[in-house]
């Protein structure tokens, strides 16, 4: 009984009905006859491409800035990298890569400044984080309708301004997604964009182990004691917060690439919720965070969302919300949950 | 001798007065400037802008005044009125399928909503004990959240679950409601056009009552008379009253527009009476309490009182009167959205709340009108001069989004920044 206890409180009370949640829904699916491979490769493919913006939450939770709510701003320059591609007219790896290697510097600049800011707030990051993605993804709303993109593709054909989402196709849609994939029965596999994911996975992972990595853990863990030990607190906050953001940019390219559109003005706005949600259902805290909870959160956390859908559909004909509505209320409640693990802030 | 020391210094400090003024108040002073850059550009009229200012006033400002109790508690900004704002809704909706209208609608209405509204802000306000010094994120979750259960109910269970029988409100399918209600055969102006003055009138009265105040203060001041800068203040309420009549009586004698404003009387009145209670409240053992609180918790559990309990009266407070503002915002909308009014409203009052100069730990009833004032103005007239300026409405609209995330994210950093140096100086000491 007392193994069960200690098992129960490892794994925590949200996880289990998260896990029941799905299980309760793959069991609904199989007695609806929905077609379950399809539901597995959906799956497969939304872990693979929300992967990286989930992985982009461990070095700002290991570092001690908390929830890294401010993804947006990597987003944005994602998202400026993504439009630079088609700008100069790239197609397939190419355009994938010189969009990755032109967010770079920019997120790596964006993210340092962050991390200046982000010093200055100890205590409050997760509000303020909050408030200056939104304020980030309102001010490039007014970037995306005076910045001098000319490309026709990326363009109202009508009036100023970028389109509102911008189609990829042709150029590098699903590019990550179909190479390598392969069939097992009727499951697809998206071999590239599984392995792309994993590889940065492996990126951070090693960095983790780096005296660079253990360090910024230290400073994060315990931040008195690490100064105690002649770390820079502050330097491992923002070498954080700056991987954080890069990781965000490369994650929203990948993200795109797989839906296939660049969505621009207010998409971004609350694309960090989902990210937070995800790798807090995969057993993250607000101090703790492993690469297994990105895997596993992304994994259970777009699962849910994949199965729900249809499900929810084929019990109530015209209702198509409800799987939005689950959406909402899990991650949201999620981060509500954990936001009462802080412990009083006493 | 000594009060000619004392004239001496504060003639001295005249200057560096008005800039340290200045600078504590850059947040206001900019936005006033951006408001009459924005006014400017426009093209509005006086009048127009006036009378869309009036409506928005009495709409909004009940729910900023919501606002002020929480922070005194030292809770902050309290995003979770969102919850108060979707009990009235719930209610409206229910009194709206009722068919109750006017006043008899609106007291119904009140009856329903209070007791659910004091159920919601006891939860969260234990939910704010167990996060504390995250109050201010777990609001804006929560907001989200609750969110997703209100669309649970108001799309998915009603009419499937929840008998009800109501083709104009809900969809053709049977099951959750349009995404729009009309209260146009119901609340709508229930409370607003119980009673209207022309503005002129309203003006006058207005400044007859600002004059009386200075009266007031001046007899209640006498003993302290010529101590401290408080003596000025009397004067100011009898000018500023004072110059609003005589500007009234400028205007009646001219055909301008602004004399065929009308003011809505009770919702004014109402506003006005959460002014008053809101001051009165602060004087009461309570609202002293709430201020022991809110300056340190650890203080205030050793002088026995019960921090824990305060914070969630603080809460239970302010959740009631953000439902009560929401129930005024929507019978002066008199139609809404049926999942969308409700979910800026934290957002929105808590922006003008800031415009209007007000911190995380200090918030005052002029706070909250001015910033009301202002955050509206702008409302009103950024589509408008993003159009004369650049061309496009779209972008005003943009920029005054930007501006409001942006003023909510900057003044929530600069109340951080200056605990941290607040901080270090007393671990330096």
């Amino acid at each position: 009984m007392d193994k069960v206890k200690v098992y129960y409180n490892k794994f925590g009370l949200p996880r289990i009905i998260i896990i029941s949640f799905l299980l309760f829904l793959l069991i609904a699916a199989v007695m609806l006859e929905i077609p379950i491979s399809a539901l597995i490769s959906d799956a497969l493919v939304r872990t693979g491409m929300n992967g990286i913006l989930v992985l982009s939450m461990v070095p700002g939770i290991l570092a001690g800035i908390g929830l890294n709510f401010g993804i947006p701003i990597g987003i944005v320059c994602g998202l400026l990298g993504g439009l630079m591609a088609i700008q100069l007219n790239l197609y397939g790896f190419t355009a994938i890569l010189v969009a990755v290697l032109i967010s770079l510097p920019l997120s790596l600049v964006a993210g340092y400044l962050y991390g200046l800011l982000l010093n200055r707030v100890k205590g409050s990051e997760m509000t303020i984080a909050t408030y200056i993605g939104f304020s980030i993804v309102s001010l490039m709303s007014i970037g995306w309708l005076v910045l001098p993109f000319t490309s026709e593709e990326m363009r109202w054909p009508i009036g100023t301004g970028l389109r509102t989402t911008i189609t990829l196709q042709g150029r590098f849609e699903r590019i990550l997604n179909q190479w390598g994939a392969f069939k097992i029965g009727d499951v697809v596999f998206p071999t590239g964009l599984i392995l792309f994911m994993l590889f940065f996975c492996l990126l951070v992972w090693l960095f983790l182990r780096s005296r660079l990595g253990t360090s910024m853990i230290a400073a994060g863990d315990n931040p008195k004691f690490a100064t105690a030990s002649g770390i820079n607190v502050n330097k491992m906050r923002i070498i954080g917060t700056m991987l954080s953001t890069v990781l965000s940019a490369v994650g929203i390219i990948v993200y795109s690439q797989s839906f296939g559109f660049i969505q621009l003005y207010q998409a971004p706005m609350f694309m960090s919720f989902a990210a937070v949600a995800a790798i807090l259902i995969g057993g993250a805290t607000i101090k703790k965070a492993t690469i297994s909870n990105v895997i596993i959160g992304a994994f259970l956390f777009q699962s849910v969302l994949v199965v729900s859908l249809p499900v929810a559909n084929k019990i109530l004909a015209d209702v198509s919300s409800l799987a939005e509505i689950a959406r909402i209320v899990i991650s949201n409640g999620i981060i509500l949950y954990a936001l009462t693990q802080i412990g009083g802030g006493e | 001798m000594d009060e000619k020391l004392k004239i001496v210094i504060q003639e001295d400090s005249l200057g560096t007065k008005i800039k340290k003024a200045l600078v504590s108040n850059m947040v206001t002073v900019f936005f006033v400037i951006l408001c009459i850059i924005g006014y400017y550009y426009s093209g509005l009229t006086f009048g127009f802008l006036l009378n869309d200012l009036i409506t928005r006033m009495v709409r909004n400002s009940f729910l900023v005044l919501a606002l002020l109790l929480p922070v005194m508690a030292g809770m902050g900004l309290n995003f979770a009125i969102v919850l108060g704002a979707m009990c009235a809704q719930a209610a409206v909706i229910f009194v709206t399928h009722w068919g109750v209208a006017g006043l008899p609608g609106i007291g119904l209405t009140v009856l329903l909503t209070t007791p659910i509204a004091i159920l919601l802000g006891y939860l969260t306000g234990q939910l704010f004990n167990k996060a504390k010094g995250q109050e201010m994120i777990g609001g804006l979750i929560l907001g989200f959240f609750s969110n997703g259960i209100y669309q649970l109910i108001f799309l998915i269970l009603i009419g499937s679950v929840i008998p009800f029988n109501n083709e104009t409100l809900v969809l053709s399918t049977g099951v959750g409601l349009r995404s729009t209600i009309d209260l146009k055969d119901g609340l709508r102006y229930a409370i607003d056009g119980a009673w209207t003055l022309p503005f002129t009138t309203a003006a006058m009265a207005f400044g007859g009552l600002t004059i009386l105040h200075g009266i007031y203060r001046y007899i209640k001041g006498l003993p302290s008379l010529g101590i401290g800068p408080k003596h000025k203040k009397y004067l100011l309420s009898g000018a500023s009253g004072a110059a609003l009549i005589g500007w009234v009586f400028y205007i009646q004698s001219t055909s301008s527009f602004v004399n065929l404003i009308k003011v809505p009387m009770v919702t004014a009145i109402l506003i006005g009476l959460m002014c008053v209670f809101t001051t009165y409240f602060s004087r009461t053992k309570l609202g002293q309490d709430f201020r022991t609180v809110g300056q340190d918790r650890h203080i205030a559990d050793v002088s026995g009182i019960n921090s824990d309990k305060t914070r969630l009266t603080a809460m239970i407070l302010s959740t009631v009167f953000a439902s009560w503002g929401h129930i005024i915002f929507l019978q002066n909308l008199g139609t809404f959205s049926t999942y969308g009014s409700h979910e800026q409203i934290g957002f929105y009052s808590v922006a003008a709340l800031l415009i209007g100069g007000a911190s995380v730990t200090n918030a005052k009833i002029s706070h909250a009108l001015l910033g009301t004032l202002l955050f509206h103005t702008l409302f009103i007239v950024s589509p408008l001069a993003g159009r004369n300026l650049f061309g496009d409405a779209q972008l005003g609209e943009y920029f005054r989004v930007f501006v409001a995330y942006g003023v909510i994210g900057v003044s929530l950093v600069m109340h951080a920044w200056r605990k941290q140096i607040e901080g270090k100086k007393r671990l330096s000491q």
